[in-house]
């Protein structure tokens, strides 16, 4: 390679180098704040290697899986409060007044934000629900998982019918 | 070794290589995307969480899958174009920049229309999604640099320069489900590659989102050679052999044209031997 491109070769990739190094050092420092949720785990045994646990009355938000029969419907029936957990033991209850997405259900990955009202409990203003990456036609999910999949919305009858929810059925 | 590929430096060889692929994937590229639309979006079974709402996915996967690529594509082309100073890279950055833009803002926007249902919101600022808009603001940013200058060789230098350096959020856009927590779930089919896990997807899913993963890059190739030999023609308009594939002679001073042009290319030649 004659000189001249070898230069322009070396200067390009110690450009690249250098600001790949200056990103890297970058997002390893913000890395505890790219994060979109705290874990359940988190929340009550605190974050990261100097334990960091968030104040009470602190904006935050939560993810975790549903406890399977801790969702409990107060009032109207758009009240509604359940409990996440992540890794174990630890768990916090969620209370949130307001349309809960489609996905919900007990089992599900569930990201809510709002303000923590206690240690381990949340007011939450909002309730998104995450899903996995695993995509299977509805009779070898059954026969894979067991699972038989009812939306929300019909979800109400078949409670009577059928102990528990609708994901761990 | 690379000594095939040096004619390719000249703009009219790599114009007359282009336009010789282009109807090898355009043909292709319309089939295969009808075929594979209509078998994901019509044949291919529900799923049984998300119902007939995951067929987003047959256009959203693939888009979001070659947004990356066609980056990384661009990145080499301007690496070549900076270091070989060969023009031909220079189009092609240039055509690949726009393409590759809009593949990134389909993919955001189908993620927007399947987060809706879904997750209960049109977007949230996770990782995932936050790195990926920022890959669309690279390829804009590529775009308008390269015109923002005067001398469109000065904003093909800076423009390299940017799509080389952006080549980095390409790996923090595909990690940044395993790195962070984030509410976009991880990876289904790419893992194949990254991780050396078997796709999380039913065969009969499968099938057709790699039909139109494949539909999807064949289309894109097809518009940034389309984009490309309209660049090489739109610059080398007063070159002989431009004109005469376009099919118009210079009436009065064609003779003196031709020469100047050939002057032209046996310096532009020139400058390349260095």
């Amino acid at each position: 390679m004659n000189p001249r491109r070898k230069k322009r070769l070396v200067m390009t990739s110690s450009i690249l180098v250098g600001v790949a190094l200056a990103t890297g050092l970058v997002l390893y420092a913000l890395s505890q704040n790219i994060d979109l949720f705290y874990t359940p785990t988190e929340i009550v045994e605190g974050k990261g290697s100097e334990q960091i646990k968030p104040e009470v009355g602190q904006r935050l938000r939560i993810g975790g899986l549903v406890v399977p029969g801790s969702v409990r419907r107060e009032g109207s029936g758009l009240t509604v409060a359940f409990s996440l957990i992540d890794v174990g033991p630890a768990e916090v209850t969620v209370e949130y007044e307001g349309i809960l997405p489609d996905l919900f259900r007990e089992g599900q990955g569930i990201v809510a934000q709002g303000i923590l009202v206690a240690p381990d409990r949340i007011q939450a203003t909002e309730v998104l629900a995450r899903h996995d990456e695993e995509y299977m036609p509805p009779a070898l999910a059954e026969a894979l998982k067991g699972i038989q999949h009812v939306p929300p919305s019909q979800q109400q009858d078949n409670d009577n019918e059928n102990t528990g929810g609708g994901y761990d059925r | 070794m690379w000594r095939w590929l040096h004619p390719y430096a000249k703009p009219e060889a790599t114009f007359s290589l282009s336009q010789k692929l282009l109807p090898w994937f355009a043909i292709p590229a319309v089939v295969l995307t009808l075929i594979g639309l209509v078998w994901g979006l019509a044949f291919a079974p529900p799923d049984y969480q998300q119902g007939e709402s995951y067929r987003i996915i047959f256009v959203h996967v693939p888009a979001a899958m070659w947004a990356m690529a066609f980056y990384v594509g661009m990145a080499i082309m301007g690496l070549i174009a900076l270091v070989w100073q060969i023009r031909s890279a220079e189009l092609a950055l240039l055509a690949i920049a726009p393409v590759g833009a809009v593949l990134t803002f389909i993919s955001l926007f189908t993620g927007a229309l399947w987060g809706q249902p879904m997750w209960g919101t049109w977007w949230v600022w996770d990782a995932r999604l936050t790195a990926q808009l920022i890959l669309l603001f690279l390829y804009l940013g590529v775009m308008a640099i390269y015109v923002a200058f005067e001398d469109e060789r000065a904003g093909a230098k800076a423009a390299s320069i940017l799509a080389i350096v952006g080549v980095i959020n390409i790996p923090i856009i595909h990690y940044s489900v395993y790195w962070w927590n984030t509410l976009h779930q991880q990876s289904t089919v790419t893992r194949a590659i990254t991780r050396l896990e078997a796709p999380s997807i039913a065969p009969e899913m499968l099938w057709p989102l790699l039909l139109n993963i494949f539909a999807m890059l064949l289309l894109s190739a097809t518009l940034v050679l389309m984009r490309l030999n309209n660049e090489i023609l739109r610059r080398e308009i007063h070159r002989p052999w431009a004109l005469a594939y376009l099919g118009i002679s210079l009436p009065s001073n064609e003779a003196s044209a031709e020469n100047s042009a050939q002057q032209d290319s046996k310096a532009a030649g020139g400058k390349h031997a260095i």
